[in-house]
């Protein structure tokens, strides 16, 4: 099981090196327009995760999520329907 | 206050930029006049086309114009609706009928384009609690027809066996429903499937598959295929969509499967229901480019020498190149180049040569690419004059990297 906690540390060391200028990163950070991502490297953004977490992430979810914490809210649940 | 329009204007400063920095718009070229399938007039200049996807070079066969001249005359110009409103021409289930055949397979659709086939099979054949699992260089019309259904949409890395297992793996139980989605030739690198490998693992994990063989129909296997027959998988393969608007020369799109009941599927995709049909010129020349590919082995030996010719010669230049010969030839661009890439897709324009302008995000990896595609029709003494236009290219980018 992983804590909110430590989803969003995870997240925050995979996004980190993508952002093109140092930024303290947040719940509250937006991918794209504080990060400085474009949609291609959202998608490569998304497999890492992936593997990251070993968890399946549907680029489906990609229309409802601009800031990490709602990421992190997708990836909770991801994880517990994969434990399930 | 902003409008609706306001979305444009940081597209709209790009490409001033880009027309301000090379004086051409890449992106809007107008072909002023056509002169034969491997040349044309672009701004007042003969130039050679090599960026035109027409491999076999038949857009020009004189079988295949006069069929779309006799099929116009006693036909019309268009059939002016959808198939399932309007009724299907003979000539439509008659091509149907040609693809099953030269595929070996059961069934078989035709569509109004390539893109509309993708978009139809994709949103349709998966569904709610689906997953389709594609190559991650795949092409817009995969992505686009992944967003018109309900699947789950997952990539993987490009061309990368290892990586689509791991990714069937995590999905347990779900592999059963998944649709993995590759191409034979990928339409930017020019490099193919490693489709054997591919083939093993989907029947490991107990997954379906989906080959586009937009740029590898007429190019790749004996008859013509594709990646599919040069492999030696057909058999495996459970779908397989394509395009007529490349190695067929006119417009349009199909699917072929294994699966008889891919029949049932045209009542239920929205694609091929509510666009209207090819108009009969485009299905008779089709069809007559149909037999010329299946029986083109020569055409086939051209088009792979000059593949060949042309890879060889800028190899020997030392640009950095797709990882195979293919009849699709990516030029790489460092990314520091400071002549930008424009101005060096401009400066082969001039010297009579039309190549495609590739700029990041359509490249993969992010770099910039100046794309030429080959045609049998293409002559050896053609494809010289391209190497030279490559060869003032590669001196503009030696001085720079010189200087």
């Amino acid at each position: 099981m992983h804590s909110r906690e430590e989803i969003l540390d995870q997240l925050y060391e995979l996004i980190g090196p993508h952002s093109e200028q140092p930024i303290v990163l947040s719940e509250q950070t937006r991918m794209m327009d504080d990060v400085g991502l474009d949609s291609m490297k959202v998608m490569e953004l998304v497999m890492q995760i992936e593997d990251s977490f070993d968890v399946s992430v549907p680029l489906n979810i990609l229309p409802d999520v601009n800031t990490i914490g709602e990421f992190a809210s997708h990836l909770e649940t991801l994880l517990q329907d994969a434990d399930s | 206050m902003t409008n609706l329009l306001e979305k444009f204007r940081p597209l709209e400063e790009k490409r001033a930029a880009l027309v301000a920095s090379s004086g051409e718009d890449p992106f809007h070229v107008i072909v002023e006049k056509v002169i034969s399938s491997t040349e044309a007039v672009v701004n007042g200049r003969k130039v050679i086309m090599v960026g035109t996807n027409n491999y076999l070079g038949l857009t020009f066969d004189p079988g295949c114009v006069e069929a779309a001249c006799k099929a116009v005359r006693e036909e019309g110009t268009g059939t002016t609706g959808s198939r399932m409103a309007n009724g299907s021409y003979a000539a439509h289930v008659a091509l149907e009928s040609e693809l099953a055949a030269f595929f070996n397979c059961p069934a078989a659709i035709v569509f109004s384009t390539g893109y509309i086939a993708n978009l139809g099979v994709l949103s349709t054949l998966t569904g709610s609690g689906d997953v389709i699992l594609m190559d991650a260089d795949c092409h817009a019309s995969i992505y686009d027809g992944t967003r018109l259904g309900a699947a789950q949409v997952i990539r993987f890395r490009h061309n990368d066996p290892a990586d689509l297992e791991k990714r069937l793996q995590r999905l347990g139980e779900q592999s059963g429903r998944t649709l993995v989605v590759v191409e034979g030739i990928y339409s930017m690198l020019g490099d193919r499937a490693p489709l054997r490998e591919i083939v093993d693992i989907k029947h490991r994990y107990g997954a379906s598959l989906l080959v586009d063989e937009a740029h590898s129909l007429g190019v790749l296997g004996e008859h013509g295929r594709g990646l599919a027959e040069e492999t030696g998988v057909e058999g495996e393969v459970d779908f397989i969509t394509g395009t007529f608007s490349k190695s067929l020369g006119s417009i349009g799109g199909f699917c072929v499967s294994r699966w008889p009941e891919l029949e049932h599927m045209r009542y239920a995709m929205r694609p091929y229901t509510f666009t209207a049909s090819s108009s009969p010129s485009l299905i008779a020349s089709t069809s007559k480019a149909l037999q010329l590919l299946s029986r083109g082995v020569e055409l086939r030996t051209k088009l792979w020498d000059n593949a060949t010719r042309l890879y060889q010669g800028l190899a020997e230049m030392g640009f950095d190149l797709g990882p195979q010969i293919s009849p699709v030839i990516a030029v790489k661009l460092p990314a520091s180049v400071v002549n930008t890439p424009t101005l060096l897709w401009g400066e082969l324009l001039s010297r009579g040569v039309y190549v495609n302008l590739v700029l990041p995000p359509a490249a993969p990896g992010g770099c910039s690419m100046l794309r030429c595609s080959l045609s049998a029709a293409h002559s050896p003494e053609q494809i010289d004059v391209v190497l030279n236009a490559f060869s003032a290219v590669s001196a503009k980018l030696q001085l720079e990297h010189h200087s």
